[in-house]
C-alpha cells in the first residue's frame, strides 16, 4: 500500500475516533484509506471532508479535548491556513492523543511552496515526527498518539510527497476499535486561557519539550551500530532511505556512522552532545529546511544546508544525496549527464468544461486582468486566460485589489476572478463579502464542476453526500453568492458557448455599471465518477477542408484532442482523445470544425 | 468465476526468495490518462504474492492532468523508492516521446520495452524492444488497455533474452484474478489484453 493508505491503516490500527481533512497533494488518500476501513470493519469513526483545513483542525482538536484520539491531515500549504489554530493548541495542549499530519512536497511536484512543515512545528514548538517510508509511516502513528497523550500535547507527523505516494509492503496489525466515550472537563484556565494564563501554559509546553527531548521511543537511532568511525551523517524523513541504499553501494555503510533523527523537533538534547563529542565531521541531510541543522548550535563540525553542502531548494533526489555523499566523503563520481528535455506540460483533460469556460471569457472580455485560484482550472495558464494565481481564495481578493489600486489611479480596468467550486466555501466566501461591501468591481466566475477534482474528486459542500458517501445537507452557491449581497448573479453552462458568452457579457457591463457581478458556471468534471453515469449527448467533430492550418485552435484553445497535421498542414482531432463535447465548433474562426454523424 | 489461479503450491512464503537475480528495478514512463499507476500496482502486487519486498514510486496531483508520469518500481531488498540515473534494468515506456527524457536512468546493459510503431529516436545505444501497443488496444476495441497489452509483451519477451523478470505472466494473471474478483467482464478484457501482449512477446523478433 501507499505511505497515505498505511497512515490510514495506522490509525485504525491506534483506535483514531475522529478523522478530519481538506484534500491536498499529497494527502488527499489518507481520509479515503480510513473510510475505507470504516467501512469494511464498520469502525465508529467520524470522517468528514472539512470546508478548509482550519475547521478541521479546530473539529479534530475539540475531539481531543473530548478524550478521544483525533486526527487531521493536509498538506502543507493548508497547515498555513490552520496555523492560527496550531499554535494555540499547542500552549492548550490536548487529552486524547491528537495527531496533526502535514504532508510536505520538496520539488516541489503539485504545491505552491517547499515549504517545511517541521519548520512550522517548531515555530509552533510541538513535536515532530519524520517518517523514511510508507512502513515507517504506519509505526510512527502510533508513537505519536503515545507521546501526544503522555505530554498532552498535538503531535505532528510530516510524510513527504516520496512517502505518502511511495509503495511498500506493509504488515498489517490488529484493529482495536476505540472504545473511549467523550468526556469535558471544564477548566476555562486552560481552554479558555486569556493572556495572563497563557504566559503559564508557554511555561508549561516548555517544560514538556524539555522532557520531549529525553524521549526514548523517539531518539535518534544509529542504522550501523558496528561501524567505528570518526565521521557521522545525520538523515531524517525519506532521506534515510535514500542514503542508505547509497551508502551501501558506495561501500561507506562500515566506515562513516548513519543516524536516522525520528524526531526532527525538539532534537534530543543528549544526542547534540553525543554526535558533538564523538565525532569529527557531520553531515546532515534532511528535506526540505536545516531543522535538525539549527539545533545543532556548535557549528564548527557541521556541513549542511546551512554551509552550502546541500543545495538550498528542490528535492534531494538519491543522485543529488550521491554527489553529496561523494563529495563529502571525497569519493571521486562520474559526472550524469541529465538532460533537461521540457516535457509535456499538463493539461485540462480533453472536453473540459473549465476550459469553455476560459475560452468564453476570453472572447467576452479580452485584455482583462484575468485573476484566478488553486486547483484543476489553474492549468487554465495554457490557454492565457490567467494572469494570477497566489493561494486559496486569492482571485477574489486579488480582483477587488486591483480593482482599488486601479481606480485610485483614476484608470479604468477590465477583471475577471476565476475560482473553482470546492475553493469558493473554502477561502472565497470572506473575500467576496468584503469585495461587496468595498464595493469592488469585477466579475466573478464560480467554475462549478460540483467536486474537488484535482486532488481525486471530493465532494464538496454543494455535493450533498460526506466523506463516507451518505447523504448530507447541501449548500446553494447561488443562495450564498445572494446572500453576500451580490446583485447580479446567474447560472450559464459553459457546453453552450454562445449563450455562455453573451452571459459573461452581460456581467461585465453590470461590473461596470453598477458592480460585483457573478456567474457561476455549472457543469460537471469529466472524470468525476458519481456523474459519468448522466448520459449526455456526444458530438462527433472533424476538421473540413476549410482548415488553413492557422492553429487558432491549438494555440488559443489547447484542447489535446486537437492536433496539428505536419502532412497535411491543418488540424485533425484525435478520436481516441476527443470526448465528443462540441465545444471547438465553436472555436475555429474558419468554421473549419464540423459536427459529423459517425455509423 | 473466470478460471485462472494456479495451484496453492505455487506460491512461495513471505520473504521466501532474495536472491540478488531477483532484485529488480524498473521504470515504467508515460502521460496522465494510460494507466501508468494501474500497472505499477499490478507489478508491485505480483511482487508481495511471490513474497518478494517492494518499493514503488507514483506520480499524482497536477501531472495527472495529461502531464509526464512516471512509475518506479524497486523489487528486492532496497531501502529508497527512487531509481537513481543508469540504474533501471527495465525501461518500460508507454509514451515513446519520454524516452529522450528518461533514457538516462537505464543501467548499462538494460532493455527499454516500448510502445511504438517503431524503434523510437534516440535508442541507438540501448537494446530497445518495442510493440504497437495502441493500435493493437484500438484492434480490440479496448483502447485504455495499451498497458497491460505492453506488460504482457515485456514478460514474454524479456524471459527470451535471458533477463528473466522476478515474476511470470502467470503470476500477473493470478494478481490480476484476485484484483478484480467479482468483476468478470474487466477481468476478462484484462486477461485478453494482457495475454495477446505476452503472445506477441514470444513471437517478436528480438
Ligand atoms: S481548425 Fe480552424 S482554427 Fe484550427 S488550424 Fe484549422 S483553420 Fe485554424
Ligand atoms: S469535441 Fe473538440 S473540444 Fe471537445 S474534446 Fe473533442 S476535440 Fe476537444
Amino acid at each position: 500500500m501507499i505511505g497515505n493508505e498505511a497512515m490510514a491503516r495506522g490509525l485504525v490500527e491506534n483506535g483514531c475516533s475522529m478523522a478530519l481533512s481538506y484534500p491536498g497533494t499529497p494527502a488527499s488518500e489518507i481520509l479515503p484509506g480510513v473510510v475505507k476501513w470504516k467501512t469494511e470493519l464498520s469502525l465508529p469513526i467520524h470522517i468528514q471532508w472539512a470546508i478548509n483545513e482550519k475547521i478541521a483542525f479546530e473539529i479534530a482538536y475539540a475531539g481531543s479535548i473530548a478524550g478521544l484520539r483525533t486526527v487531521v491531515s493536509m498538506k502543507q500549504v493548508g497547515l498555513n491556513v490552520a496555523s492560527d489554530p496550531l499554535m494555540s493548541a499547542a500552549y492548550m495542549g490536548s487529552k486524547g492523543g491528537f495527531i496533526v499530519i502535514s504532508a510536505d512536497d520538496p520539488g516541489p511536484h503539485s504545491s505552491q511552496t517547499e515549504q517545511d512543515s517541521r519548520l512550522m512545528a517548531m515555530f509552533a514548538k510541538v513535536p515532530v515526527l519524520d517518517p523514511a517510508s510508507p512502513e515507517q509511516a504506519k509505526e510512527f502513528v502510533g508513537l505519536a498518539y503515545k507521546l501526544s497523550e503522555a505530554f498532552e500535547v498535538p503531535v505532528m507527523l510530516r510524510p513527504t510527497t516520496r512517502v505518502c505516494h511511495g509503495g511498500q509492503d506493509v504488515e498489517l496489525k490488529d484493529v482495536k476499535p476505540s472504545d473511549r466515550a467523550a468526556a469535558f472537563k471544564r477548566d476555562p484556565a486552560r481552554w479558555a486561557a486569556t493572556p495572563k494564563f497563557r504566559y503559564l501554559l508557554h511555561s508549561k509546553l516548555n517544560e514538556k519539550l524539555s522532557a520531549i527531548a529525553a524521549n526514548e521511543d523517539t531518539k535518534p537511532r544509529l542504522l550501523n551500530p558496528d561501524t567505528v568511525s570518526s565521521t557521522a551523517v545525520i538523515t531524517s524523513g525519506v532521506a534515510v532511505a535514500h542514503t542508505q541504499e547509497i551508502m551501501a553501494d558506495l561501500g561507506l555503510l562500515n566506515s562513516v556512522a548513519l543516524y536516522q533523527v525520528s524526531q526532527p523537533f525538539p532534537l534530543h538534547s543528549a544526542f547534540i552532545e553525543e554526535i558533538l563529542g564523538k565525532y569529527e565531521r557531520i553531515l546532515v541531510i534532511e528535506e526540505s529546511a536545516p531543522v535538525i541543522e539549527m539545533q545543532i548550535a556548535d557549528r564548527h563540525k557541521v556541513k549542511g544546508r546551512l554551509n552550502g553542502a546541500i543545495p538550498a531548494a528542490g528535492e534531494l533526489l538519491p543522485e543529488v544525496i550521491e554527489g553529496i555523499l561523494s563529495k563529502f566523503c571525497a569519493i571521486s563520481q562520474p559526472e550524469l549527464n541529465i538532460p533537461t528535455t521540457v516535457g509535456r506540460k499538463p493539461s485540462l483533460c480533453a472536453g473540459c468544461p473549465h476550459r469553455a469556460s476560459f475560452f468564453a471569457i476570453k472572447r467576452a472580455v479580452p485584455g482583462a486582468i484575468y485573476t484566478s485560484d488553486i486547483g484543476c482550472y489553474t492549468l487554465g495558464l495554457n490557454l492565457g486566460a490567467i494572469d494570477t494565481a497566489l493561494c486559496m481564495g486569492a482571485s477574489i481578493s486579488q480582483a477587488a485589489g486591483f480593482y482599488q489600486a486601479f481606480k485610485l489611479s483614476g484608470k479604468d480596468t477590465d477583471i475577471v476572478a476565476t475560482i473553482g467550486d470546492s475553493t469558493f466555501f473554502h477561502a472565497g466566501v470572506p473575500a467576496l463579502i468584503d469585495a461587496v461591501v468595498q464595493d469592488a468591481r469585477f466579475v466573478l466566475v464560480v467554475l462549478d464542476n460540483s467536486t474537488t477534482a484535482m486532488t481525486g474528486n471530493q465532494p464538496t459542500p454543494a455535493t450533498g453526500i460526506d466523506a463516507c458517501g451518505n447523504p448530507r445537507a447541501s449548500i446553494s452557491i447561488e443562495g450564498l453568492v445572494k446572500s453576500c449581497g451580490v446583485k447580479f448573479c446567474r447560472v450559464g453552462d459553459p457546453y453552450n458557448m454562445p449563450r455562455f458568452t453573451k452571459l459573461l457579457k452581460s456581467a461585465h457591463r453590470h461590473s461596470l455599471e453598477k458592480g460585483l457581478a457573478v456567474v457561476i458556471s455549472r457543469r460537471p468534471c469529466l472524470v468525476d465518477k458519481r456523474v459519468k453515469e448522466v448520459k449526455r449527448e456526444r458530438i462527433d467533430v472533424a476538421v473540413s477542408s476549410a482548415c488553413d492550418g492557422c492553429s487558432y485552435c491549438i494555440k488559443q484553445f489547447e484542447c489535446p484532442a486537437i492536433e496539428f497535421d505536419q502532412a497535411g498542414k491543418r488540424a485533425r482531432i484525435n478520436q481516441l482523445m476527443c470526448s465528443g463535447c462540441g465545444i471547438c465548433i465553436h472555436v475555429c474562426p474558419k468554421k473549419a470544425i464540423e459536427k459529423v454523424e459517425v455509423q | 468465476m473466470y478460471p485462472c489461479l494456479p495451484e496453492e503450491g505455487d506460491r512461495k512464503g513471505r520473504g521466501a526468495v532474495n536472491s540478488s537475480s531477483e532484485k529488480q528495478q524498473i521504470l515504467i514512463s508515460g502521460v496522465g490518462g494510460q494507466g501508468i499507476l494501474f500497472i505499477t500496482r499490478l507489478l508491485a502486487e505480483a511482487a508481495i504474492y511471490k513474497g518478494l519486498p517492494v518499493l514503488t514510486a507514483e506520480t499524482h496531483g497536477m501531472a495527472q492532468r495529461g502531464g509526464i508520469v512516471m512509475s518506479h518500481l524497486k523489487v528486492g531488498g532496497f531501502s529508497s523508492p527512487l531509481i537513481r540515473p543508469g540504474k533501471a534494468d527495465v525501461l518500460l515506456l508507454l509514451h515513446e516521446e519520454n524516452l529522450k527524457g528518461h533514457l538516462y536512468y537505464l543501467a548499462h546493459g538494460g532493455i527499454v520495452i516500448a510502445n511504438s510503431v517503431l524503434r523510437p529516436d534516440g535508442t541507438e545505444a540501448a537494446k530497445v524492444i518495442s510493440i504497437d501497443a495502441a493500435s493493437l488496444a484500438k484492434k480490440i476495441q479496448q483502447p485504455k488497455s495499451a498497458n497491460l497489452i505492453l506488460t504482457g509483451f515485456a514478460l514474454s519477451s524479456l524471459s527470451r533474452i535471458g533477463n528473466r523478470p522476478y515474476c511470470s505472466p502467470a503470476d500477473i494473471r493470478a494478481v490480476l484474478c484476485q484484483k478484480m474478483a467479482g468483476r468478470d467482464k474487466i477481468l476478462r478484457a484484462s486477461l485478453d489484453a494482457f495475454d495477446l501482449g505476452m503472445l506477441r512477446g514470444q513471437e517478436a523478433k528480438i
